[in-house]
């Protein structure tokens, strides 16, 4: 065996252990908050934006940059809105004051 | 930078939305969660930036579609989370497919060698059309969700078939495999035909594998679409090499695929045969066998009076309540019982609302304390021993037909309101669920149908209440 190892490899790798982490603690998410959980995960996956800056990202311009431009202002209602919303949700779940409290 | 620092930044976010998601295991430490997840955004975007040269170009970029998505974000309300939710799954989708041109594009940028690598252009391949599929796929879902099939039979939510569907999708799925192929094969001048044909076939399928979906299973739909968003956010990853974006996307990846079972689960219905479609059409009808059965209908006041003399309550809401805005009615009720003394929960069925944990967040806008609200495993030992089951709004969920074999929906859990001493249920009219099934608890000897819409009919129980 010799060589360097393929970087697909090194991808592979980190992406089998990511879905064993994604699947164990998804299981450990309280039914409750699903739908909070598909907001942020939402949010989450515009992670996507770090391609879109660097499509976006070369000093000379050309239809690349601008496709690039667009994407991340279209990834970045998704971060902005996806997790704002979520935020908003959890808001809602705080524990409520016992009596007289709650919104003023 | 160096890259090494860089990389080290992305490890750092990676840990902060694995934080993010185990979080979310209770509503105390959700927020603390979310708040990680913000932080992980952050850092990734930032020490991103700080590697290109055309700051200000994505900085205004980000501002502009910041701006809308805190809008939005602020604006929407509960009951359209669905469509929001299918709305930025179709944004990640499409934001894919333009990060895959641009990579065909300009290599370059991304730092990859030009010509792609063949391991990378596979990978781009993959991203690419799961993007595509994604965003077409979402803009359809996004359609039947807000209710637009009155204007375009596409966004129709009765499901839309026609003769040869199936075989028809295989071909496309296979044709787009193919390009995919050829794209692969393809010298760096070559490569343009093949991607794009190959890009279009994906959207054209994202829009045909949708379409026959019916209404009732939506909340599969979306946590699959969800599923997917990830998917290709990770395949993205790939042909970047770019271990965040692979972690991030798994992890949005195998939530999505989770959700989707569950929803699959609790509608006891297979992947496959969601997937398939055709479900869900005969809406409303009225199933066979309703002649010659009655009922016994009451009225809010004989609600109000079983209700406050009781000594414990179960109240089981469905999607019924949410159209008709009844959330807010439901907890004044609940609240005038208990300070009545009357023990108050709630029971919630895992497709109660439109998405996975809808009717919760439903609930809990209307300021129900999330303690009273009970999740289907945690409630249904408890019927036998309840006064009272005051089911609003739902049907399916409820059917003891579930508990019979033969039956259609055999083997669907559901809540066991059944069991309760008395039961109560606010519909608007006798007919079926989307099942399309009639409902025997309707006409047990214990049950009481009270009849109207749940805002009205709740509305005059709390004044009743007295």
């Amino acid at each position: 065996m010799s060589g360097a190892i393929d970087p697909t490899v090194v991808n592979l790798t980190v992406f089998v252990l990511a879905i064993f982490v994604g699947y164990h603690v998804v299981w450990g998410v309280t039914p409750a908050l699903h739908t909070p959980l598909m907001s942020v995960t939402n949010a989450i996956s515009s992670v996507i934006m770090v391609g879109a800056i660097l499509a976006a990202g070369p000093r000379d311009i050309d239809a690349g940059s601008v496709i690039g431009a667009v994407a991340v202002g279209l990834v970045a209602i998704n971060t902005f809105g996806g997790f704002l919303v979520t935020k908003r949700m959890l808001e809602m779940f705080k524990k409520k004051e016992p009596k007289g409290g709650g919104k003023g | 930078m160096t890259a090494n620092q860089l990389a080290l930044w992305y490890l750092a976010a990676s840990v902060l939305f694995i934080l993010a998601l185990k979080g979310l295991s209770h509503p105390e430490s959700a927020r603390r969660g979310n708040l990680f997840g913000m932080v992980g955004m952050a850092i990734a975007v930032l020490v991103t930036l700080a590697t290109t040269q055309r700051v200000e170009l994505i900085l205004v970029a980000i501002l502009i579609g910041g701006a809308i998505g805190a809008v939005v974000a602020r604006r929407v309300e509960m009951t359209q989370m669905p469509e929001l939710v299918a709305a930025m799954h179709s944004l990640v989708g499409m934001a894919a497919v333009l990060i895959a041109i641009a990579v065909v594009n300009n290599p370059a940028a991304f730092g990859l060698p030009d010509p792609i690598p063949t391991g990378n252009k596979l990978e781009l391949f993959i991203g690419t059309f799961v993007g595509a599929i994604t965003f077409s796929g979402s803009v359809i879902a996004f359609g039947k969700l807000a209710g637009l099939g009155k204007k375009f039979r596409l966004f129709s939510s009765a499901p839309v078939v026609f003769k040869g569907q199936h075989l028809l999708n295989l071909a496309i799925g296979l044709a787009m495999i193919a390009f995919g192929v050829i794209f692969f094969m393809a010298s760096r001048e070559a490569q343009w035909p093949p991607f794009i044909v190959m890009t279009a076939l994906a959207f054209v399928l994202g829009v045909l594998i949708i379409i026959p979906i019916g209404g009732a299973d939506m909340p599969v739909v979306i946590s699959m679409l969800n599923s997917y968003s990830g998917w290709a956010a990770a395949g993205i990853g790939f042909s970047l090499n770019n271990p965040m974006l692979i972690i991030a996307g798994s992890l949005v990846g195998s939530s999505g695929a989770i959700l989707s079972y569950i929803m699959c689960r609790a509608m006891n219905r297979s992947f496959f045969s969601v997937i398939l479609g055709g479900f869900g059409g005969a809406e409303g009808a009225v199933a066979a066998g309703t002649e010659q059965k009655t009922v016994k209908s009451g009225s809010a006041e004989d609600v109000a009076f079983l209700l406050a003399n009781a000594e414990s309550v179960i109240i089981i809401p469905g999607y019924g309540l949410a159209v008709a805005r009844a959330q807010h009615a439901v907890k004044e009720m609940a609240q005038k019982l208990i300070a009545k003394g009357v023990n108050v929960r709630y029971a919630i069925h895992p497709v109660a609302g439109r998405m996975p944990g809808h009717m919760n967040v439903l609930l809990a806008e209307a300021e129900v304390p999330y303690d009273q609200v009970f999740e289907m495993e945690d409630i249904n030992s408890e019927f036998g021993t309840t006064d009272i089951a005051f089911v609003l709004g739902a049907n399916d969920v409820v059917n003891p037909l579930a508990e019979e074999k033969g039956s259609p929906i055999y083997g669907m859990p559901i809540l066991e309101a059944h069991k309760a001493r008395t039961v109560l249920v606010n519909k608007r009219s006798m007919a079926a669920g989307y099942a399309g099934l009639d409902n025997p608890l309707f006409y047990m000897d214990r049950t009481m149908m009270v009849f109207g819409d749940a805002k009205k009919v709740v509305e005059d129980i709390v004044k009743a209440i007295e």
